[in-house]
């Protein structure tokens, strides 16, 4: 019996991609392997590490537990999607600057993390930083320098906000 | 690892769906928002026939706001529980609990019939559901069903839901006025399973607790009820002497495992932590 296969039509950064993909493949394994997108990486393969996070319809997800059949009628974005819009300019910047990154696994799935405090929490404080990069694993920096990088760009928006308000 | 090779079929009805039960059975796996399922099944741990992917299927994302409960919808996501104003006001115990579950992008996409058909024992909702006494309901062959939690979680991963039933909702009751909530967790880092949690619901006046109903998670093969220490607190100012002596009811109550995370009186030391910070909680909240 050969495998189930079903057509998709899915959004990857803003072009469409129409094609059958297998039912069990998840949706990094669709990326990288069809779409030779291989900014998100596959870690621990069952959604503790947060390597392969993604963006589906505007939201962070595990990309090792979402099937690629899932995303048919949706918008996917990658790391590279998001680094060419421009969208993680400030934090890749940042992550630079901090030196938050050595060899760069964690560092996609870590970035749309970091994007979702920036966008939804710009009060957080440090201690509020690590709980929401919890589900992230980095085995080089000991996340001091990403919280370092994550903070110094909250402070720049909300100094951006004060500075906004005055004028 | 990857997942074996498996059918996938996207009911557009609830029929449709309980049809596919009927025909798979124990070949079948629902798939609501896939956080637990998609990990058994790369770790192998799990080999379906068939996931029936209930994504889509109508009326199951809403909560309802009735005279006496609120109505949640199966596959209501940890997110929008979080960001939902009325599972503030009438489930605190709930919405207290949601940071606790998992990390960020699981939450946006885990959902909570997802986690109370699975009953994992070291599940924040599982504890949440026993504890309030909310009511779970069941859409099978023969029609509609409500499950009290009491006669709900039967064993590990064993609930009263059928093969061939789907889980369509769970009703919590409201808060009333004088109630308090407190739901608390011991982790290694947060969004860890929990090593042990506890979710209680205190009902307090004029000083006193009136009634009280506590439910421990990662104790057990089910979310655990301790009704001898509530027993204990009845009729009592939440007070350091209190907690002392249904501390000593509390050991009656549970009787963990020792496993890779701790000894059994490690455990019960955890759980006697959680239970001195529920009740002192209600000295602050008085």
């Amino acid at each position: 019996m050969s495998e189930k296969r079903c057509d998709i039509s899915v959004m990857v950064n803003a072009e469409r991609v129409e094609r059958p993909v297998l039912v069990r493949q998840h949706l990094v394994d669709f990326l990288r392997e069809e779409l030779d997108l291989t900014g998100s990486h596959l870690g621990c393969e069952h959604g503790v590490c947060g390597a392969c996070q993604v963006m589906v319809d505007g939201q962070v997800v595990r990309g090792c537990l979402t099937l690629a059949v899932q995303t048919d009628g949706k918008h996917v974005e990658t790391i590279e999607g998001l680094s060419e819009s421009g969208v993680l300019a400030d934090l890749q910047e940042a992550f630079l600057n901090h030196n938050a990154l050595q060899c760069g696994f964690c560092s996609s799935g870590m970035l749309l993390s970091a994007l979702n405090i920036v966008r939804h929490y710009p009060d957080a404080k440090r201690v509020e930083i690590r709980d929401h990069i919890s589900g992230n694993y980095c085995r080089c920096t000991g996340y001091q320098a990403i919280v370092n990088a994550i903070e110094s760009v909250l402070v720049k928006n909300r100094s951006a906000a004060v500075v906004g308000v005055a004028l | 690892m990857k997942s074996p090779a498996f059918d996938y079929v996207k009911p557009k009805s609830l029929n449709e769906a309980l049809g596919y039960l009927k025909q798979y059975g124990a070949g079948a796996q629902v798939l609501a928002g896939g956080q637990s399922l998609m990990a058994i099944m790369n770790l192998g741990l799990a080999i379906p026939e068939v996931l029936i992917d209930i994504n889509g299927l109508p009326g199951l994302t809403d909560i309802t706001v009735t005279a006496d409960g609120v109505r949640v919808g199966a596959l209501v996501t940890h997110a929008t529980l979080q960001r939902s104003a009325e599972i503030a006001k009438h489930v605190p115990l709930l919405w207290q609990c949601v940071p606790h579950v998992a990390h960020l992008a699981i939450r946006n996409v885990g959902t909570l019939g997802g986690s109370i058909a699975l009953a994992d024992p070291a599940a924040e909702y599982p504890a949440v559901v026993l504890a309030l006494q909310a009511t779970i309901t069941l859409e099978g062959p023969n029609g509609v069903r409500d499950v009290g939690a009491d006669d709900y979680f039967l064993g590990l991963y064993e609930t009263a839901k059928a093969e061939d039933e789907l889980l369509v909702a769970v009703t919590f009751p409201k808060v009333k006025d004088s109630e308090v909530m407190v739901f608390d967790e011991l982790t290694r880092r947060r969004g860890d399973y929990a090593l042990c949690g506890l979710a209680a619901a205190f009902d307090v006046s004029s000083g006193r607790i009136r009634a009280a109903r506590l439910a421990y998670l990662s104790m057990g093969d089910t979310p655990v009820l301790a009704p001898e220490a509530a027993a204990a607190l009845i009729g009592k100012a939440p007070s350091e002497e209190t907690i002392a002596a249904a501390l000593m009811a509390l050991v009656n109550d549970l009787s963990p495992r020792s496993d890779l995370h701790g000894s059994v009186n490690g455990k019960l030391h955890w759980a006697k932590v959680l239970f001195g910070r529920s009740v002192r909680q209600l000295g602050k909240s008085a």
